[in-house]
């Protein structure tokens, strides 16, 4: 008893338990203190100022960056608070659009609730005027700069969770602003469309691009519209409308986007099955010829274009299977047309994703035309209302077949761990070669950010990583090129909690509904009849009619698919010998991240001092650049027209030797 | 050929700089500062190759970059001409010779750097010589009460330096 330690707050005790800081203990005892820079899974800011509270004998501090100590008298609500907070916000408004009724985040933003709360009525500073224009080039995104408070939560979750720093602060004092680097647009630089400074973002500053005006376009058309539903939206769009999360409302979602005008309604999880079946005998092949191991997961668009960007190095161990949602385009096109004795263009693929870079993926030149839309669950939360839908009185109805009918292993797929999961419920039977009545591999779920699992199968043992945010992904990615760690299978997510943690997800800013949209998958899982991918007697049906077998050629073109090394950011090269156009030949030494390493640098100082030393500076040009984007055989270095990879001194001077010789 | 090496040294120099600073991120700001002696600014390939090599991200160099007014961010000249506009220079006509500048070395309306690029020319706030009034420094030296007669013939002797020294 004595042990207990307490703390006062407005005339109530409370116990300080692990609590970080005041603001989480307030919390705890039930008090909402406002605020908007502070998020649990982010580092300390205190910019915001709103979260002010009274100390007794300390006066005034910020609750988010004071540790509660024993004996602390704290008042939350006092009129100098309540003053100091509604100056804030009139500040704030002052310098924001505050076209409210047009903004994508009405009714769901921060400054726009806590304006209500606090009564601001009238806003006693000047307007400032501001009119920058839009960053609409993402695919996946929209950046507004007129709505940015700079409270700089999207500049922290891109650092910290992601480990990217699309955004960061740029300029100074009133002219601060959150910008991509060098103020290019975000498409043109490393940011991997995960949305997730969307979902942080208090205000409409950046929100996910929406495409549903293409959607009902295509129902509006004489087409046949065909939808499939991830599995996270199931247990989150009926927070949209007002229900609890995690509750599943897959039934009313089928009703509700036949209403809509959708003639098929499919399951994503039927082909997350798919993936299984592929990704798994993939994994096992290569664990037989102890190649590409350890094999990455390719379900997570962000963690794909990350991977491209930041370990080129890395891309034979990703599994070379499509998405989910991909499988499913590829299937439902070369499938559906000839059943529904239809043409192919006279078919429309919607997806209905909790993510934003599905949309982005959807639109890569090597999978394009596979999916026509992607729309989240916001979205379609937004057209049921549109179209007047009371989503909650809905009569459920059930998916089409064949390819809505799913095992639990597909349903999972949503949560951190489930890729894993399912995959170890296919690749377990195969390493024993018995069917066993037990499925779940509890081991595998958790809220670690890295979990690290070792399976047991009878005798062999997989050791693998389960991973969500990009930043410990690229920890355990560092980990695996220096050695230091003996995994065979690594699942990257890169969203909080995996794909329920979504951006595009209903508005939720607290991590305690990412956890309950997660229990309700694994809920469905233990409903659902059949839990093992392979015993999904449709995807056997599927492999009769269309694929041949797992892993055939068949099935390796229509369900795998490739990756290319991405330049972080689009740029020109680094000119080190001015460029003139009576040049005859052209040297490009890349000293990208990759070059740069296997000494790139070196390699460029030989040759610049080669050219000088033969007298060749007239007619041949030199520049490092920046990257070829073939980093896996670095160094490359470009002479004329011709790429060297790999290149070594010699190598490149015999080729220019040659060249020169041909002039 | 002396220009061909020049620009090689530049990239030899950014990373014996980074070497020098052993790759430290912490280091950002004196690797900018020796990286923008060398180049006169900071061109956005080598703060995406400083960002690379340091293990941080681009847009936390520009974000740097962008907070000192000491970073710039455009080719500057070879002769950067700073004139004094503080309260005793502008009373003495300062602004005089700003356009006496500009209209010499052919400055459009929003230009701070010739075509070129042998002159950018900007105003300051008080250089703290104001008993020189009306002062102006280009590069490190200074010069004091001038005349718009006196500071075209400056111009003037730098523009003709710069021929003769292309011709020799």
């Amino acid at each position: 008893m004595e042990n207990k330690k307490y703390i006062e707050i407005d005339n109530r005790k409370v116990e300080i338990e692990d609590e970080r800081n005041i603001l989480e203990l307030a919390r705890k005892a039930n008090i909402d203190i406002p605020t908007f820079c502070y998020h649990s899974e982010l580092s300390i800011y205190g910019a915001c100022r709103l979260c002010m509270v009274e100390i007794e004998g300390r006066g005034l501090t910020t609750s988010c960056s004071t540790k509660p100590e024993p004996g602390m008298k704290i008042k939350t609500n006092t009129r100098q608070l309540r003053e100091i907070r509604k100056t804030i916000i009139e500040l704030i408004l002052a310098n924001h659009d505050k076209n409210c009724p047009t903004c994508q985040k009405n009714q769901s933003c921060k400054l726009q609730d806590l304006a209500r709360r606090f009564d601001i009525d009238e806003i006693s500073f000047k307007q400032t005027e501001k009119d920058e224009p839009k960053d609409e080039s993402s695919h996946a995104l929209i950046r507004d700069p007129n709505k940015c408070i700079l409270c700089g939560d999207c500049v922290r979750m891109c650092n910290e969770i992601q480990g990217i720093g699309a955004l960061d602060f740029a300029y100074r004092g009133a002219k601060v602003q959150v910008l991509p680097a060098f103020g290019h647009d975000i498409s043109d630089v490393d940011c991997v469309n995960c949305g997730q400074c969307a979902r942080v973002c208090p205000t409409g500053a950046i929100v996910p691009k929406k495409e549903i005006d293409e959607v009902w376009e295509k129902i509006d058309e004489d087409k046949m519209v065909v939808a499939q539903i991830a599995p996270a939206v199931r247990v989150s769009l009926g927070e949209y409308f007002g229900k609890e999360p995690g509750e599943v409302s897959t039934g009313q979602i089928v009703s509700a986007l036949k209403m809509l005008g959708v003639d098929k309604v499919y399951d994503t999880s039927f082909t997350a099955d798919l993936t299984v079946l592929e990704e798994g005998a993939e994994f096992l092949e290569r664990l037989e010829t102890d190649q590409n191991l350890p094999q990455f997961s390719s379900c997570c668009p962000g963690w794909v274009k990350f991977a491209e960007q930041y370990f080129p190095e890395l891309l034979d161990n990703i599994s070379s299977c499509k998405s989910p949602q991909q499988m499913f385009g590829s299937l439902a096109k070369k499938i559906l047309p000839e059943k529904n004795n239809i043409e192919e263009e006279d078919l429309s693929v919607i997806s209905i994703m909790p993510c934003t870079a599905k949309k982005y993926e959807a639109k890569r030149e090597e999978l394009k035309d596979e999916i026509d839309n992607v729309i989240t669950t916001q979205e379609l939360g937004l057209m049921i209302e549109q179209a007047g839908i009371d989503f909650n009185s809905l009569e459920p109805e059930s998916l089409d077949m064949p390819f809505g009918f799913k095992t639990g292993g597909g349903v999972i797929f949503g949560s951190s761990g489930g890729v894993s999961e399912a995959v170890l419920r296919y690749v377990s039977e195969k390493v024993t070669g018995k069917k066993s009545d037990s499925y779940e591999y509890r081991e595998t779920r958790g809220e670690e950010g890295i979990r690290e699992v070792t399976v047991n199968l009878d005798g062999k043992e997989i050791n693998m990583a389960i991973v969500y945010g990009l930043a410990n992904a690229k920890k355990v990615a560092k980990d695996v090129l220096n050695d230091k760690c003996k995994y065979d299978f690594i699942e990257v997510m890169a969203c909080p909690g995996g794909c329920i943690g979504g951006a595009g997800q209903p508005v939720s800013y607290d991590l305690e509904t990412i956890k309950r949209r997660g229990e309700s998958l694994y809920q469905i899982d233990k409903s659902l009849h059949l839990h093992k991918p392979q015993d999904n007697p449709y995807i056997t049906e599927c492999y009769d009619d269309v694929l041949d077998e797992i892993g055939s050629k068949r099935a390796h073109e229509l369900l795998h698919t490739k990756y290319y090394n991405k330049q972080r950011i689009s740029k020109e090269g680094l000119e080190l010998i001015k460029q003139s156009k009576d040049k005859k030949i052209e040297i490009g030494v890349c000293v990208g991240t990759n070059c740069y390493v296997k000494g790139s640098q070196e390699l460029l100082r030989r040759i610049m001092q080669y050219i000088q030393k033969k007298g060749y500076s007239d007619i041949v040009d030199a520049q490092a650049t920046f990257c070829f984007e073939n980093c896996s055989q670095a160094p490359v270095v470009r002479i004329g027209d011709e790429l060297i990879n790999g290149c070594t001194f010699d190598k490149a001077m015999n080729v220019l030797e040659e060249k020169i010789k041909n002039i | 050929m002396a220009k061909e090496s020049l620009k090689m040294l530049h990239f030899e120099k950014i990373c014996e700089i980074l070497n020098d600073y052993d790759y430290r991120p912490d280091k950002l700001i004196p690797i900018l500062r020796e990286i923008q002696e060398e180049y006169r600014y900071l061109p956005e390939e080598v703060m995406t190759f400083v960002a690379s090599s340091l293990d941080i991200s681009p847009a936390r160099v520009f974000g740097v970059a962008t907070f000192f007014e000491h970073f710039k961010l455009s080719p500057r000249g070879k002769y950067v001409i700073k004139i004094c506009d503080g309260t005793a220079c502008h009373v003495k006509g300062s602004m005089n010779l700003y356009n006496t500048i500009k209209e010499k070395i052919g400055l459009g309306d929003e230009e701070e750097t010739t075509d070129d690029l042998l002159f950018t020319l900007e105003t300051v706030s008080c250089l703290g010589a104001c008993g020189l009034a009306p002062v102006m420094v280009i590069n490190d030296k200074v010069y004091g009460q001038l005349t718009p007669e006196k500071t075209e013939k400056i111009i003037e002797d730098i523009i003709k330096k710069e021929k003769d020294g292309e011709e020799e």
